[in-house]
């Protein structure tokens, strides 16, 4: 095992110092998001999710209310950054703790993006090395569902999906997914991008299928499932490795999307995507509710692409699918 | 009846029509945006610009229901009107294009009005009696909203069931000799007047087409024609050359030359035009974070004016848990009317409210039965008492879901009703609309749509508006996406009470409206909804605007024409 290639991908993206101080802070925010009951609990002593409109709180000795409405009677003001435990980054328009909801929308927006590119990678490997495979009519029918789902902008085709869907959920033989839940954002953002992978698998188990390991297998009587398993799958791998750090960096931005647009996250639950929309409200009197989600999307998703580039280098440092990453993005970006 | 949808981003209450003067300097102006006062007390002149953040829609009057009202009402007319004045004259019936108004006789079966002789359309034509069985025809014919509003008529069931055959020559009659419009109805109507009043009865030619015109502008009797409409980008509106004023209180001429409706700019965008003079009102309310820093940095560019909507929760009476009155009265209790009027904009905004009819309103009695003190006013939640009446339903722990938009105050109000469902221990959580939907999917019943936010503004002053249509049995339509009562209330026994108090309001008023404050209270009682609030409407104009004036009609607010721009 000192000599595989694994081990020599490892040891080359700890060299990587981008990519480890990406990993760090990854690792930082992830954890933070996890430990957002302990904060809500025992620092802000706060339920984030429920509404403290009429509610009052301590700012330096002085009884203040969290949302005081102003002298004229028109409007209200919530309380900003206070620096304490309590609304360290101030209340939203609710009375709700800015910086306790930002960690449980943490919790909910990683929590889709994984599930959704876990989805995306098991659908788009299964569709991509069967089509790869079994070439001809099948090949043919995989590949024109994938350019079909390929020609709709991706945005529009989530906003379309997640607008149809919320009204009454999925409900699928046995399978049923609540409209409120946060699988429904997983899902949708899942189905979306499967064509950006799986179209590289295809092309991968295509190139692969002509190697003469595999045609060397074949010739010996090889089962579909031994080749799968046993030949395609680990040398596919490395494409769906480089990918998921990606896909992830993908994901959170189309939840903060479908969020913003309150299509995502289905209140009271929250995400980063519907904190910086409940904070559009207060843009001229508190950006923060907006700003510091926002922020914490832009390094989320900056560090999982420098770990990608990293995951890219250390196990391709020739550079052999880097063609296919920029695919990926262009993808994502149409 | 009428509910209005929430405009996407507003935080307030929609005022009606919207007017500003534009473009004296710089964008906007023109030639004809020139104020040319040409003697004392003369404002005549300029352009006036306003802003509305929402596309636009039909300016058909035979479509167009509640939106566009404030600004059509500039360039239509019916035989009658409410009088176009401040203050509580504002919802006095006026004659308009009829000479008078005309005592019923027959029972109250039969009105005959005389119509003002040499009124012209902007076409030229002129106003002939038999325009107003066309325009009534037309109604149907178009497949108008309003049908049921005039089903007194004689012939007017029998166009609603055949709608492309629909003759009202037997209930409408006309004789363009004697100048006169006969009305007869199969029953005494005693809101036929008020109805006749609205923009659906505004006349229009006979050969106009009888289909939605969408954005053609229909030829128009009051002091401006529409010039031209995009409904994505603006509309303008023009003097009238036929228009020559016969009544003041109907139909006052215009100030501005020219009225120009921008329409699609966004809330924030729109404000900071207002206060930079660039634009002149905005049919819209300012957004909730902009409250503050105009009302104390442009302190005399805001008006409020009291406004007689309604807003609520309603709770479907028929789908668990609120099929059960004590779950649907804990509600009622825990909800801190304080916490939600501070949402919707502040005490200045809103008053609070337990009950369905709205303060001034014909049989209007203060009752707060839904406080920690019960009596005419509501104080305080009491939460002590809804929680005992969760647990008295058995419906604790059950599923609610919200039916909610996009626009910001209902989903923040959606939101707070979340977090008070969940302290008194259901599992609650929010189903977000689009704005376009919304409404239809939580009338139909088929959706079983367990609660949403929603307001009530009355067509015309009778408490049947509110009892009759919005929490009456007759106001719901099961499986049908225009059915006004959203909560599906219907108790035998109160509308036996209403039934009566409809019979009343021909014969005595008085009688009616004592028995329409019953009704309230009894109704009330039963919960179908959450009364939170009722609305004031916010007015946030250019400095440069002069001469500004409410009325409080159906068809009022800002009243445009009467403004001038300095």
């Amino acid at each position: 095992m000192s000599g595989s290639p694994w081990r020599l991908a490892l040891a080359r993206l700890r060299r990587n110092r981008g990519a480890m101080a990406s990993a760090v802070m990854l690792c930082v925010i992830v954890a933070a998001s996890v430990a957002a009951p302990l904060y809500a609990d025992h620092v802000a002593h706060t339920d984030p999710f429920a509404s403290n409109v009429n509610g009052t709180t301590t700012v330096d000795g002085r009884e203040v209310d969290v949302v005081a409405p102003n002298a004229s009677g028109l409007g209200s003001t919530p309380i900003g950054p206070t620096l304490e435990g309590r609304y360290f980054l101030g209340a939203d328009a609710q009375g709700r703790d800015v910086a306790a909801r930002m960690l449980y929308g943490g919790r909910s927006s990683l929590q889709i993006a994984l599930i959704a590119a876990v989805l995306t990678a098991l659908i788009a490997t299964v569709l991509g090395i069967v089509a790869g495979l079994a070439g001809g009519w099948i090949d043919a029918i995989i590949s024109r569902f994938l350019d079909l789902i390929w020609a709709f902008p991706v945005y529009l085709l989530a906003i379309s999906l997640a607008t149809v869907l919320l009204v009454q959920g999925i409900e699928l033989g046995p399978i049923t997914v609540d409209a409120s839940s946060l699988w429904l954002p997983a899902v949708i953002i899942g189905l979306i991008y499967v064509p950006y992978l799986a179209r590289p698998v295809r092309g991968e188990t295509l190139s692969l299928r002509r190697q003469e390991f595999v045609e060397a297998a074949i010739a010996q009587g090889a089962s579909n499932p031994r080749l799968v398993f046993g030949e395609l799958l680990p040398n596919v791998a490395p494409v769906i490795i480089v990918f998921l750090p990606l896909i992830v960096a993908t994901n959170i931005l189309t939840e903060s999307a479908l969020s913003y647009l309150s299509i995502g996250v289905q209140a009271p639950n929250a995400s980063w995507g519907t904190i910086v929309q409940d904070g559009q409200g207060l843009l001229y009197t508190r950006p923060w509710v907006s700003i510091a989600p926002g922020i914490l999307i832009v390094l989320t998703v900056l560090a999982l692409n420098v770990i990608g580039d990293g995951v890219q280098d250390a196990l391709d440092p020739r550079g052999r699918i880097r063609g296919r990453r920029r695919t990926l993005r262009r993808g994502a970006v149409a | 009846m009428k509910q209005r949808l929430l405009v996407a981003g507003s935080c307030l209450v929609l005022a009606a029509g919207a007017a500003g003067c534009g473009g004296s300097d710089g964008d906007g102006g023109d030639s004809a945006g020139t104020p040319a006062k040409t003697a004392e007390g003369d404002h005549r002149g300029g352009t006036l610009t306003m802003l509305w953040n929402a596309p636009g829609q039909s300016i058909d009057t035979a479509i167009a229901y509640d939106q566009n009202w404030q600004v059509l009402r500039m360039t239509g007319d019916g035989l009658l009107g409410w009088k176009q004045v401040s203050g509580p004259e504002g919802t006095d019936l006026v004659p308009d294009l009829a000479e008078a108004i005309p005592e019923p006789t027959d029972g109250g079966k039969t009105y005959v009005f005389t119509l003002r002789k040499g009124i012209r359309y902007s076409t030229g034509d002129e106003v002939k009696p038999s325009d107003f069985t066309y325009t009534l025809e037309r109604q149907y014919k178009a497949a108008g909203p309003a049908g049921g509003f005039y089903t007194s008529i004689v012939g007017a069931e029998a166009c609603a069931k055949k709608p492309k055959t629909c003759d009202l020559s037997e209930g409408v009659v006309a004789d363009d000799t004697a100048g006169t419009v006969t009305f007869k109805l199969t029953a005494p109507d005693p809101d036929l007047l008020q109805k006749l009043a609205m923009p659906f009865a505004f006349v229009v030619p006979k050969g106009t087409p009888n289909e939605d015109i969408g954005t053609d502008p229909l030829p128009a009797t009051g002091p401006y024609m529409i010039e031209s409409y995009a409904p994505d980008s603006e509309m303008v509106f023009v003097r009238n050359p036929e228009f020559e004023e016969w009544s003041a209180e109907a139909q006052p001429a215009g100030n501005p030359d020219k009225i120009v409706m921008k329409i699609g700019l966004g809330l924030e965008d729109a404000t900071t035009q207002i206060q930079n003079g660039q634009a002149d009102w905005m049919y819209d309310t300012p957004p909730a974070d902009r409250l503050g820093e105009i009302s104390t940095k442009f302190e005399k560019q805001v008006h409020v004016n009291p406004g007689p909507q309604v807003f609520h929760m309603a709770l479907n009476t028929r789908v668990p848990p609120f099929d059960k009155v004590e779950a649907r009265q804990a509600v009622n209790y825990a909800t801190d009317r304080d916490a939600v009027i501070k949402i919707f904009g502040g005490p200045a905004l809103a008053r609070a409210t337990c009950q369905i009819l709205p303060p001034d309103f014909p049989g209007y009695a203060p009752y707060c039965p839904y406080t920690k003190d019960p009596g005419e006013k509501w104080t305080a939640p009491d939460m002590e008492k809804a929680r005992e009446l969760v647990e008295a339903s058995g419906t604790k722990g059950e599923k609610v879901t919200i039916i909610s938009t996009n626009d910001e105050t209902t989903k923040a109000i959606d939101l707070y009703f979340v977090s008070v469902l969940r302290d008194l221990g259901y599992d609650a959580g929010i189903k977000s609309l689009n704005g376009g939907v919304q409404y239809a999917y939580v009338q139909d019943s088929s959706n079983k749509a367990q609660m949403s936010y929603s307001y009530w503004f009355p067509d015309y002053p009778s408490g049947s508006n509110f009892l009759n249509v919005v929490v009456g049995c007759k106001g719901f339509t099961p499986n049908s996406s225009s059915s006004p009562n959203l909560a599906e209330f219907c108790d035998p026994a109160i509308q036996k009470q209403t039934e009566e108090a409809l019979a009343l309001e021909s014969t005595d008023r008085e009688a009616a409206n004592a028995l329409w404050t019953e009704v309230d209270k009894a109704t009330t009682d039963a919960a179908p909804w959450v009364s939170l609030y009722v609305a004031n409407r916010l007015d946030f104009v250019s400095e440069r605007v002069g001469g500004y004036e409410f009325n409080p009609a159906v068809t009022g607010g800002f009243m445009i024409q009467k403004a001038w721009v300095e």
